[in-house]
């Protein structure tokens, strides 16, 4: 988890990822964040996140994006 | 002959009194209404004072409300100046300080900290003024001012570009007669209300009796969510920023799900690459256009209608001019028209689309703005863009780079000056440049320290904390790079040219 958040704050300096609950439903993260997120996380952890795994409730918050790395790692 | 965008609006009105003109994922609104409510905004301001050709703000938001309050400041016979009040505070006292708006009236009950902001619901009186409003219309002219858009500016202040109804007048005339739009034109509106691609969905949309529909931001994030958005409200045209048809490519959506009703696909803001182009278009079949254009010509001086295919490695024409639009590529000297193929000149725009100006700024108005070096005998305006372009063996009109430090980033405009100018206000910086990695696509911040024994950690916590209160979160820098002294050129100058060559190689 520490991974991960050094990895959204890098790409997102000014928030706190420990309190967001709702980064897409607020439009706390815009388009090009999340580009920019699911391309660290595929290279960082070796997955592939779809087109299909790009929903809110994947990435609403660091908790929820925590998930869907180890839901894609173990398969 | 229209000469005012009201008269366009009343047209279609009338044609189509009953059809939704306006929609977004709350609300829908139909021409007739749209025009009474436009009416009845208008007629609350002019009971607020008689003021003509003066500044409005919209506190704008992904909603059908900050169009209609733009069409009620123009029944008032003001202009509207669109305003993004997530921008950081500094940025929108800056904007206003300057503008010094009458009003700020609020799409959503948005508030700002020192200003009175007027909530939507109490921006309308009831009982419409008509006598007035018919007195404002009467004395309204086609040059007049239709709306400011500001956009970055090199010295550290946004500027106003400030644009008339004849130009947007003309740019709708033009698009109408030149491209293939749909018998019943839905328009899927991607682009914010302060930027000016956004200009073009309200007024073609307008002009051909078309609808409207604001597409939520959030889609853009979840490309699956917005296919079936498209699918959804049966949008057939969208007129949309390159970044967010990348969005698309870049996470090979159309695997998935297929859009079933395009039929105009038309972009601008940045060079569209070839790869992104040609997956749309293996996908779906529609008309694409390339359209090109600073904001100070109002949106588009050129186009180029896809009618060819292109390899990966090729780049797009920006094609020709429009009609009623003259494009001229001029030497270094600033004196010559160059004509001939594959030699580079700096693109000039001539014609009716030209900007009135940046509004409250003679000095940047003149250069940009400056009289055309082909004669000296009565005064012609020509637009100087700072692009280089050149034209193709086909004769094609071809962009080829800037001639400045303006860059284009995830379809934002902006000058590296004044991400500068931000950094070297932050305590214990001693030099910073930006420059723009243009392969991967980030901006480099390269800064050297004058405080001895500088932490880079705390440094950059300094500089983030900076910027959060200063610049928009697309101005930021993307990689941060400490420097104990930076590469200096023959000149003494930082070394920007080698600069951007470390980033880019490594």
């Amino acid at each position: 988890m520490d991974e991960l958040k050094q990895i959204l704050e890098e790409i997102r300096p000014d928030i706190d990822f420990k309190k967001e609950t709702s980064l897409i439903d607020d439009g706390v993260l815009d388009s090009f964040d999340i580009i920019s997120i699911v391309g660290e996380l595929n290279m960082t952890y070796d997955i592939e996140i779809n087109v299909e795994d790009l929903l809110p409730e994947n990435f609403n918050s660091m908790e929820a994006i925590y998930e869907l790395v180890c839901k894609l790692q173990e398969e | 002959m229209y000469i005012n965008v009201l008269e366009i609006l009343e047209d279609s009105a009338k044609k189509y009194p009953d059809k939704i003109a306006l929609k977004d994922a709350e609300h829908e609104i139909t021409y007739t209404e749209l025009v009474k409510q436009a009416k009845q905004i208008a007629s609350f301001i002019m009971k607020k004072g008689e003021w003509q050709s003066t500044p409005v703000a919209v506190c704008i938001d992904r909603n059908i409300e900050s169009i209609i309050l733009f069409l009620g400041i123009v029944y008032s016979g003001n202009f509207y100046v669109p305003l993004d009040v997530n921008m950081p505070a500094e940025r929108v006292s800056l904007i206003l300080e300057d503008l010094k708006p009458r009003l700020l009236l609020a799409s959503k009950n948005q508030e700002l900290e020192g200003y009175e902001c007027i909530p939507y619901e109490q921006c309308f009186l009831e009982e419409i003024l008509e006598k007035e409003l018919q007195a404002v219309r009467e004395r309204m002219i086609d040059t007049d001012p239709l709306y400011a858009i500001f956009t970055s500016g090199s010295t550290g202040k946004p500027k106003g570009v400030l644009v008339s109804h004849r130009s947007v007048i003309d740019l709708v005339e033009q698009f109408r007669i030149t491209f293939p739009f749909p018998k019943e034109p839905v328009f899927g509106n991607q682009a914010p209300f302060d930027f000016d691609v956004s200009v073009k969905d309200i007024y073609n949309s307008l002009m051909l009796g078309g609808t409207v529909v604001v597409i939520p931001k959030q889609c853009f994030s979840m490309p699956l969510k917005l296919i079936e958005y498209l699918n959804e409200q049966r949008i057939n045209t969208i007129i949309w920023a390159v970044s967010a048809m990348r969005i698309v490519e870049n996470f090979k959506t159309f695997a998935k799900a297929v859009p079933k009703y395009l039929q105009l696909v038309m972009f601008s803001g940045e060079i569209m690459p070839v790869r992104v182009l040609n997956y749309w278009r293996s996908y779906v079949n529609a008309h694409y256009v390339n359209l090109y254009g600073p904001t100070e010509i109002t949106c588009n001086c050129s186009y180029y209608l896809i009618d060819r295919e292109f390899e990966a490695e090729e780049s797009l024409p920006i094609g020709k001019a429009f009609r009623n639009t003259e494009i001229f590529l001029l030497n270094q000297e600033n004196n010559t028209v160059i004509r001939e193929q594959n030699v580079q000149g700096e693109i000039c725009v001539r014609g009716s689309c030209l900007a009135l100006g940046y509004y409250k700024d003679e000095e940047k108005t003149a250069k940009a703005f400056a009289q055309t070096p082909v004669h000296a005998f009565y005064p012609e305006k020509i637009y100087h863009t700072g692009d280089m372009g050149y034209y193709n063996d086909r004769g094609e009109l071809m962009f080829a780079s800037r001639m400045d430090y303006q860059i284009k980033h995830m379809g934002h405009r902006i000058e590296l000056g004044e991400i500068e100018v931000v950094i070297n206000a932050v305590e214990g910086i001693d030099a910073a440049v930006c420059v723009f990695d243009t392969k991967h696509e980030k901006i480099v911040l390269c800064y050297q320290c004058n405080a001895e024994n500088v932490d880079a950690a705390a440094m950059k916590t300094r500089i983030v904390d900076k910027l959060k209160s200063r610049l928009p979160k697309f101005m930021w820098p993307n990689r941060y790079e400490y420097y104990e002294k930076l590469p200096l050129n023959k000149n003494g100058k930082i070394d920007r040219v080698a600069l951007r060559r470390i980033y880019e190689e490594s």
